[in-house]
């Protein structure tokens, strides 16, 4: 059979692709809100990193005699019940979530990436009985699932990065399991299966490397969750074991016994929390939408 | 349409089976005697004998299990620990507030998120559809909890308008029946209970249908715009039929679809939310329940707690998924 030697002239010049991800990129730079989104999120994390450096007090350190001072220029967000810097406890504060929130999503990813692999690139029985593992947890909604792991394995900062990484756990390994299901009957993997290639072959080469784009962003919206989930978890009084840890959702327990004489215990850590969300809800929107320029509107 | 429910429903069934045996391990694999765990420290050798003796912790695991789901399917949930009192009775006794709760969130959800996104759709690409994108980012980035104790702050603390805190007035005598306090009040013949009953779910229902809001309104914005980007209403549309007729029979017959099967994803969210709005509020339903039996370490409360909310949010999917099929008979066949 002959070559076919004619081509279609393109009518419009498009720019040369740069690559999925170059193309993605330069999406993204020119997404406005997912810059926000990224703003906040370097605002979080450099918050995180140099607290030790941002921070004008310690964050366990206080009399009081300062106790429930109002924002002024010496505590510029007020002091708590104990007279510590509120300012010194929200950048501390921004580490507990930073680690916690990263390293469920981490966890999450890994074994509900595993999971979700198992699945949807083996098929058949396993993909039936991991499912259906994955629709047990489903069934307990988010955060009680959260809640029950820490009232098992009791209280502490590992155990919270577990639980919130078990939530996340059914939706990432659904997400995976589908991206690789729809790839499965794709022309380029049944090309490869054709000339031979073996079936781990076709799930680490071509199949997962093409998934991973909707687990990417899924993992940059979870982190969102997550801060929050964790946060929910120190609200409940399920934070680190210690109550003077500085975490934004302790912090916030804290403040509902001085709403009256000190909203400012509300403000800023709760501030702190949805800002971070902000950010990472942002920034996953936005990567949706540039990886998958069909999802704009 | 029968095949389908009943393949629904059997579909349910491992589900609730392989919970049953993970929290079963949940309170057997308790570090150290199981019993002594559930009872605490200081508990006397001899109630730890008779919990032992109730649990069977000296047979084998596997007759352990079975006495369980025997317990369970006979609706015996274990006792509280803090009061003796059977567990069931109690989740029956509170369960109708968080349903009264989660209900009034929905209906704050789903009243103005549809219309919202509805709206949102229709004026597309203006600053009008930009705000409801940022509320609904928002709705979705404002935890329950902060955004809960804020209306405190705000209508409570300094404008004064609405309750902190609870389900009605500490001081009106309620007359409990259904522990519904608008039922109860009407039930009374006492409106102005009523009204009260009312003013109290007001911050409640707004903090945690806020979540359910913003993904109710994003959906409905994105179902809409996709529908009207169709060719037959485009067709509706060239044939000469009034707007009013277009987006009554094309469009919103078709938009639902999505829409309802958010509403019913969000009720987990929904039971998951009660848990937290009700600590912030005082609200004495089940959420508050497993929160207390948490710092208690009452576990035959947890671990029932978990089990009943998992059971409402399967029967709430499945019927879900029933309207599902009523309204998209394709998917009866699929």
């Amino acid at each position: 059979m002959a070559a076919p030697t004619a081509t279609i002239a393109p009518t419009v010049e498009t720019r040369a692709s740069r690559g999925l991800w170059g193309d993605a990129l330069r999406r993204l730079v020119r997404n406005k809100p997912a810059l926000l989104g990224l703003f906040f999120i370097i605002v979080f994390v450099f918050a995180a990193v140099f607290a030790t450096v941002l921070a004008p007090y310690g964050p366990l350190e206080g009399t009081l005699a300062d106790r429930l001072q109002p924002p002024s220029s010496e505590h510029i967000m007020g002091t708590d019940s104990q007279g510590r810097d509120e300012y010194s406890r929200v950048l501390y504060g921004a580490q507990v979530s930073l680690v916690a929130g990263v390293a469920s999503v981490i966890m999450g990813v890994a074994i509900g990436g595993a999971i979700g692999a198992a699945a949807g690139g083996i098929g058949g029985k396993v993909d039936s009985v991991l499912m259906r593992v994955v629709d047990v947890m489903l069934a307990v909604p988010g955060i009680l699932l959260a809640i029950g792991i820490v009232a098992w394995l009791d209280r502490g900062l590992p155990q919270i990065m577990f639980a919130v990484a078990v939530v996340n756990v059914p939706i990432f390994a659904r997400i995976l399991r589908g991206s690789l299901l729809s790839l499965r009957e794709s022309d380029y993997v049944t090309a490869s299966r054709a000339l031979g290639a073996p079936g781990s072959r076709l799930l680490m080469r071509h199949m997962l490397p093409n998934s991973l784009t909707p687990l990417i962003v899924a993992a940059t919206l979870a982190l969102a969750t997550a801060i929050i989930d964790v946060a929910g978890l120190g609200f409940l009084g399920l934070g680190p074991p210690d109550p003077r840890t500085p975490e934004w959702g302790t912090m916030l327990t804290e403040s509902t016994k001085f709403l009256r004489v000190a909203v400012w215990l509300l403000i800023f850590p709760g501030g702190a929390i949805v800002v971070s969300a902000i950010g990472f809800n942002l920034l996953g929107d936005g990567l949706r939408e540039s990886l998958d320029p069909r999802m704009r509107r | 349409m029968t095949r389908f429910i009943v393949r629904r429903l059997l579909g349910a069934i491992p589900v609730l089976f392989g919970l049953s045996i993970i929290l079963f391990c949940f309170i057997h694999l308790l570090p150290g005697d199981p019993a002594a765990a559930i009872l605490g420290q200081h508990a006397t050798p001899e109630r730890v004998a008779a919990m032992r003796e109730y649990m069977g912790l000296d047979d084998p695991l596997w007759q352990q299990y079975l006495r369980y789901l025997n317990n369970l399917l006979h609706g015996d949930l274990g006792y509280s620990v803090i009061n003796n009192q059977p567990v069931l009775k109690e989740l029956a006794f509170r369960f109708p507030a968080t349903i009264e709760l989660t209900v009034a969130a929905m209906i704050f959800a789903a009243g103005i998120g549809i219309p919202l996104g509805r709206y949102a759709a229709r004026h597309a690409q203006s600053w009008s559809d930009g705000a409801v994108t940022v509320i609904s980012l928002l709705g979705i980035s404002i935890p329950v909890f902060v955004l809960g104790l804020t209306l405190q702050y705000i209508f409570a603390v300094k404008l004064g308008v609405l309750p902190a805190a609870g389900r009605i007035d500490p001081r009106a005598n309620l007359e409990i029946r259904s522990n519904f306090v608008l039922v109860d009040s009407l039930l009374m013949g006492r409106p102005d209970l009523f009204m009260d009953g009312l003013a109290h779910l007001i911050l409640p229902a707004i903090a945690l249908g806020s979540i359910p809001l913003a993904i109710i309104t994003r959906i409905t914005r994105a179902s809409v715009l996709d529908v009207t980007n169709e060719d037959y209403v485009r067709t509706a549309r060239a044939k000469g039929l009034g707007e009013r007729r277009i987006n009554a029979r094309h469009i919103m017959r078709n938009a639902w679809l999505p829409v309802v099967t958010v509403l019913g994803l969000q009720v987990g969210g929904l039971l998951a939310g009660a848990v937290i709005t009700e600590t912030v509020f005082g609200w004495g339903g089940v959420g508050r329940y497993v929160v207390d039996g948490i710092g208690n370490r009452d576990y035959f409360v947890v671990q029932s707690t978990i089990m009943i909310f998992a059971v409402v949010f399967l029967v709430v999917n499945l019927l879900v998924d029933i309207l599902y099929a009523v309204l998209n008979p394709r998917i009866r066949y699929a």
